[in-house]
């Protein structure tokens, strides 16, 4: 579960990014949030893994208390996360099964466990043909699937997705969400940020705008209403 | 850790320094002079400070002799520097004597000074009842007649110390500004290390990998940077002790003194170089992960 009271973010040259986001986001739950550029929906994505630290208020995920929590207590909070970005942000010089499997390598998994958990995903995300391809063999939408499979490849619990459609066209973007909404069918909480207004109408799920860093709705199987 | 992640990190850090190049070989240098310059003055140091020490247990008082002194007068200075208070037992080398010391510890070209050539004086060598003793038989012995020079090992070890504290001195301030070039040139290889895998460390932050986790292959890189820079001093350092401790050995143990034996002083130097080289790299690693890795 996921839970924030009165969350205000300033940055230090004094722009207010959140305005005491008040948000309850129960396991298994898909929640997009949308609004315009700089309305906070990145800073507020940002903040769940702690990349960013609020200024004040309340923020929880699962049993960690990311306010209160030590710094090196971030690593443990991020392994029951998985994020995906816009950009993908993979690594060139590593072939998609490496991508993937670095993940698990570098929190010490083991290599038996490794390998057999990087095919399961790779296969997931329709790529078990394509596993010793680089970045620079794949399309954009090949690499995003590899970024979602490294995402899920440790078991998180929430999935969050900073604008995973962005760089696509409609139907890979189309082949993607089938890919989340997969994910988020097996108990995996997914919170995704978009401005893709046709994926949050023929996708259904909750809706949260933002809208100058406060929360201006919150529907239950809502829509993308432009203006928003 | 376990062994598998620190093989990892090795092989990492191994990479990088490879891929650095350039800048990987002038930290090597930086470090490589430094060392150079630690271990050879901390080797002097430790001989100087040890034949000191040796010298100041000494109980001999070296009394030379005025040239145109005659037997008889030679004999009359002995009975009186038998007399004085803390004199345990006097000795006569002749010069002759005092030639063939030196010819046979150095060189026989020093035979072309014997018989009339002879440059050096006949001498007494004065032993007295205990080392503190020596200072204050010397300068009694200095007021008498035909004695031309009373030297007594304190005073060579005084002015050796003397000599040793402004080499250590100045030894100190090469070492400090070496040190922080050397700091220098590493945290900058670090950094350029740093900013080349930024897409890594950003993916290790994103999937949980932990602080030290991210920060192993950078304080590997440097230490290993520093290691590299300690082979060359450590083999010139080894060979060059070995080949003066091998020249001097003789002239030293006839004089009564000895430097440490290579065996066990060499290893002990090896061994602080290497330790000064890891710390020297850990630390400029810890400059530049402090600077420029953000986890």
């Amino acid at each position: 579960m996921i839970e924030l009271k009165n969350v205000v973010k300033e940055y230090p040259n004094g722009i207010t990014a959140l305005k005491g986001i008040d948000l309850t986001i129960e396991q298994g739950e898909f929640v997009y949030i949308v609004g315009a550029s700089g309305s906070g929906k990145s800073t507020l994505i940002k903040t769940l893994y702690r990349e960013e630290k609020i200024t004040s208020g309340i923020i929880k995920v699962n049993e960690y208390d990311l306010v209160r929590m030590k710094d090196r207590q971030v690593p443990y909070l991020r392994r029951e996360l998985g994020v995906v970005f816009q950009d993908y942000r993979l690594l060139p010089r590593l072939t998609a099964y490496e991508n993937v499997a670095y993940a698990m390598e570098v929190i010490e998994k083991r290599p038996e466990e490794i390998k057999s958990r990087v095919i399961e995903v790779l296969e997931m995300v329709g790529l078990k043909d394509k596993i010793r391809r680089y970045p620079s063999e794949l399309s954009g939408g090949e690499q995003q699937r590899v970024a979602i499979a490294r995402a899920i490849t440790n078991k998180p619990s929430v999935l969050i997705a900073d604008e995973p459609t962005g760089n696509l066209d409609p139907d890979t973007s189309n082949e993607i969400m089938e890919i989340i909404e997969r994910i988020n069918q097996q108990n995996t909480t997914v919170i995704m940020a978009t401005h893709n207004q046709s994926i949050v109408n023929n996708y259904v799920h909750r809706v949260i705008t933002i809208k100058h860093g406060h929360l201006v709705s919150d529907q239950e199987k809502g829509a993308y209403r432009y203006e928003a | 850790m376990k062994l598998r992640t620190m093989w990892r990190h090795i092989i990492e850090s191994l990479r990088s320094i490879k891929r650095n190049g350039w800048m990987t070989f002038a930290a090597v240098s930086a470090v490589t002079v430094t060392l150079f310059i630690v271990g050879a003055l901390f080797t002097i140091i430790f001989n100087v400070n040890n034949v000191s020490k040796q010298i100041e247990k000494d109980v001999k008082v070296r009394v030379e002799i005025d040239v145109k002194t005659s037997r008889n007068k030679e004999n009359t200075l002995r009975k009186e520097i038998s007399k004085i208070s803390g004199v345990k037992k006097v000795s006569f080398s002749s010069k002759k004597n005092e030639l063939d010391k030196i010819t046979k510890t150095y060189n026989s070209n020093f035979k072309m000074f014997s018989g009339d050539a002879n440059p050096l004086s006949d001498v007494f060598i004065v032993e007295t009842t205990s080392p503190n003793k020596t200072i204050k038989v010397a300068k009694e012995i200095r007021q008498l007649d035909n004695v031309k020079t009373a030297q007594y090992g304190g005073e060579q070890a005084k002015r050796l110390f003397k000599f040793m504290s402004e080499v250590q001195l100045w030894g100190t301030i090469c070492i400090v500004i070496l040190i922080a070039i050397a700091l220098f040139l590493i945290s900058n290889v670090i950094r350029l290390t740093i900013l080349s895998r930024k897409s890594e460390i950003e993916a290790m932050r994103l999937v949980g990998a932990t602080s030290w986790y991210i920060r192993w292959p950078f304080l590997l890189e440097g230490a290993e940077t520093g290691i590299l820079g300690s082979i060359i001093p450590i083999i010139v350092i080894n060979w060059g002790y070995s080949v003066v401790y091998q020249q001097t050995v003789n002239g030293l143990m006839n004089a009564g003194y000895s430097l440490f034996a290579p065996g066990m002083f060499l290893f002990q130097i090896d061994l602080l170089l290497i330790v000064l080289a890891i710390i020297i790299g850990s630390l400029g690693s810890l400059v530049s992960m402090r600077r420029f890795l953000k986890i």
